[in-house]
């Protein structure tokens, strides 16, 4: 039994080798089609860990209120990053000499009586914890008695896991439907197959194949499509990042960012050229159920 | 030389003595008239009998009914102890698979060698490779083919083409041939020759049924002669044993 698979298959796969360029066509229309979702899907990936490694850099800043002691400052910094992670302590004084230095108003601060600036404890938390543990945990900061307000300053980062959350459904959902149109490209394509050979499934008929042994070459044909399809998206997606791996560098280097751009893991290799397979035996199944019990000799 | 082996069912079904047999079988297509009517006849296991008649008489139909290509619209067809009329349709595939079924056309594939068409039944059982081998030889060399295996059939003539079609249907030693004007395409000579090789099968133990409306070919051969006009049988007396 095992035997007369491999026979079928390695003679379905001589007859579309015979026919390479048609094959070529079929199995790169395949491949165009998964292409898009692999492709999306690894843009999302790549996204989902620029913004992830930015989560590094995030950092809340606890304005402490002017009643609070540098002395007592420091030492919640020190209570705090027991808890929470890194923790600087930057004086009322050190904000005044930075903000002299960076802001260029240095000379309007001088009119001042006083000094306007708080002491600030700039707060890294530790990473790997979910937009809303963090947030969270901002919350309870902002109530301690020491502190006057309590600020995130990426909440844009925020808004982007909330966007990347949607592209990831959406990348889902194309998958879908470009998942059926693989099911339809390769169903027509059989049938038209399927038709061509009408006078050889006749003569099997006539002779007594059953039907088990006359779907099978047609199986093996979607198998091969669907193989061959995903191979072609797998070498587009990768072909693709090679494409844009160089400008990624470029701009990921005007951002002081050590990041590269990560391609098709293993498991979604798997996933493209696993999916591929089963949508093209899913297409030819579904046409050779519908086209073969149809032609009976007469 | 010709190697012809026993049909398999003389190895362990000795009961059955009917080849097939029709009772009261009468058959019309969908909402055309009747192509066959009232036909009762049987063909006993080893006897070799010819099926004549004008075109559009009903001889493939009759063919077809015993092949189960078509069922009986009325009355009862029964080969090899099998009713056609209640076969379920995944049963008629093994059912075929004991007929040597062979066409006017000779329904060859011609994108296959001559051995991979003579051997197309036996990949359709699973038979192993090296047996397959032997087999298809052991056929081709029944109808003189033997050193053909590799030629493409459209390379041949009529006459060799019609012997591939027959090493098919003989290749799995089936108990029962079914002949569809063989040698309509032929040139008598060729005609000839075919009708030689059915009737060695028969005289090796095959049943044998062959329509033909090629009368004057097999007139002095000594067997019987069923003739179909407008849809009944009109004569099946054994034609006197001449030859």
């Amino acid at each position: 039994m095992l035997k007369a698979h491999l026979r079928d298959a390695l003679a379905t796969l001589g007859r579309l080798w015979r026919d390479k360029i048609n094959t070529l066509l079929i199995a790169a229309v395949i491949g165009i089609t998964l292409a898009l979702p692999a492709g999306l899907h690894v843009l999302v990936q790549n996204l989902s860990a620029v913004s992830y490694s930015w989560e590094g850099s995030l950092h809340a800043s606890l304005f402490l209120k002017d009643s609070v002691n540098e002395a007592r400052g420091r030492q919640l910094a020190q209570e705090l990053g027991r808890r929470a992670g890194k923790t600087q302590y930057i004086s009322r004084e050190q904000s005044l000499a930075e903000f002299r230095a960076l802001s260029g108003f240095g000379e309007a601060l001088d009119l001042l009586a006083d000094n306007p600036l708080p002491a600030v404890i700039v707060v890294t938390p530790k990473v790997q914890q979910t937009p809303q543990q963090v947030e969270q945990w901002l919350q309870e900061l902002g109530q301690l008695p020491e502190v006057e307000l309590a600020k995130m300053d990426q909440k844009w980062l925020q808004r982007l896991h909330a966007i990347l959350d949607i592209v990831q459904r959406s990348v889902l959902l194309v998958a879908a439907l470009l998942g059926v149109a693989v099911i339809v490209t390769v169903g027509n394509t059989i049938r038209l197959d399927i038709e061509n050979r009408r006078d050889e499934i006749v003569v099997m008929k006539l002779i007594g194949a059953p039907d088990g042994f006359i779907r099978r070459p047609f199986l093996y044909t979607g198998f091969w499509y669907g193989l061959a399809g995903g191979a072609i998206a797998w070498i587009f997606v990768q072909a693709a990042l090679l494409a844009i791996a160089l400008p990624a560098r470029r701009l990921a280097g005007l951002y002081d960012s050590s990041f590269t751009l990560s391609g098709l893991s293993f498991g979604a290799s798997l996933l493209v050229l696993g999916g591929g397979l089963l949508l093209g035996v899913a297409g030819s199944a579904w046409t050779v159920s519908r086209h073969l019990t149809r032609i009976e000799p007469a | 030389m010709l190697r012809i082996t026993q049909p398999h069912w003389l190895e362990h079904d000795k009961r059955v003595s009917e080849a097939l047999s029709f009772h009261d079988v009468g058959h019309r297509y969908p909402g055309g008239h009747e192509t066959l009517s009232q036909i009762s006849f049987s063909l006993t296991q080893g006897e070799m009998a010819f099926l004549t008649g004008h075109s559009g008489a009903g001889k493939s139909t009759l063919l077809k009914l015993i092949a189960c290509l078509v069922r009986p619209t009325r009355g009862q067809v029964v080969v090899g102890g099998h009713n056609t009329g209640t076969l379920k349709r995944r049963q008629i595939p093994s059912f075929r698979q004991d007929i040597g079924l062979i066409f006017q056309n000779f329904n060859l594939l011609n994108d296959r060698t001559v051995f991979d068409n003579v051997a197309l039944p036996l990949v359709i059982r699973g038979f192993a490779d090296d047996d397959m081998g032997k087999r298809v030889r052991a056929a081709l060399d029944a109808v003189g083919l033997l050193g053909r295996e590799s030629a493409q059939p459209i390379t041949l003539s009529g006459g060799e083409q019609q012997r591939v079609g027959i090493a098919r249907a003989i290749v799995t030693k089936p108990a029962l041939l079914l002949a569809d004007e063989p040698t309509g395409n032929l040139d008598p000579t060729m005609a000839r020759e075919i009708m030689q090789i059915f009737r060695r099968f028969n005289q090796a133990g095959v049943s044998v049924l062959v329509a033909t409306h090629a009368v004057d070919l097999i007139q002095q051969l000594p067997y019987r002669i069923l003739n179909l006009a407008q849809g009944r049988l009109t004569a099946q007396a054994p034609v006197g044993h001449r030859a």
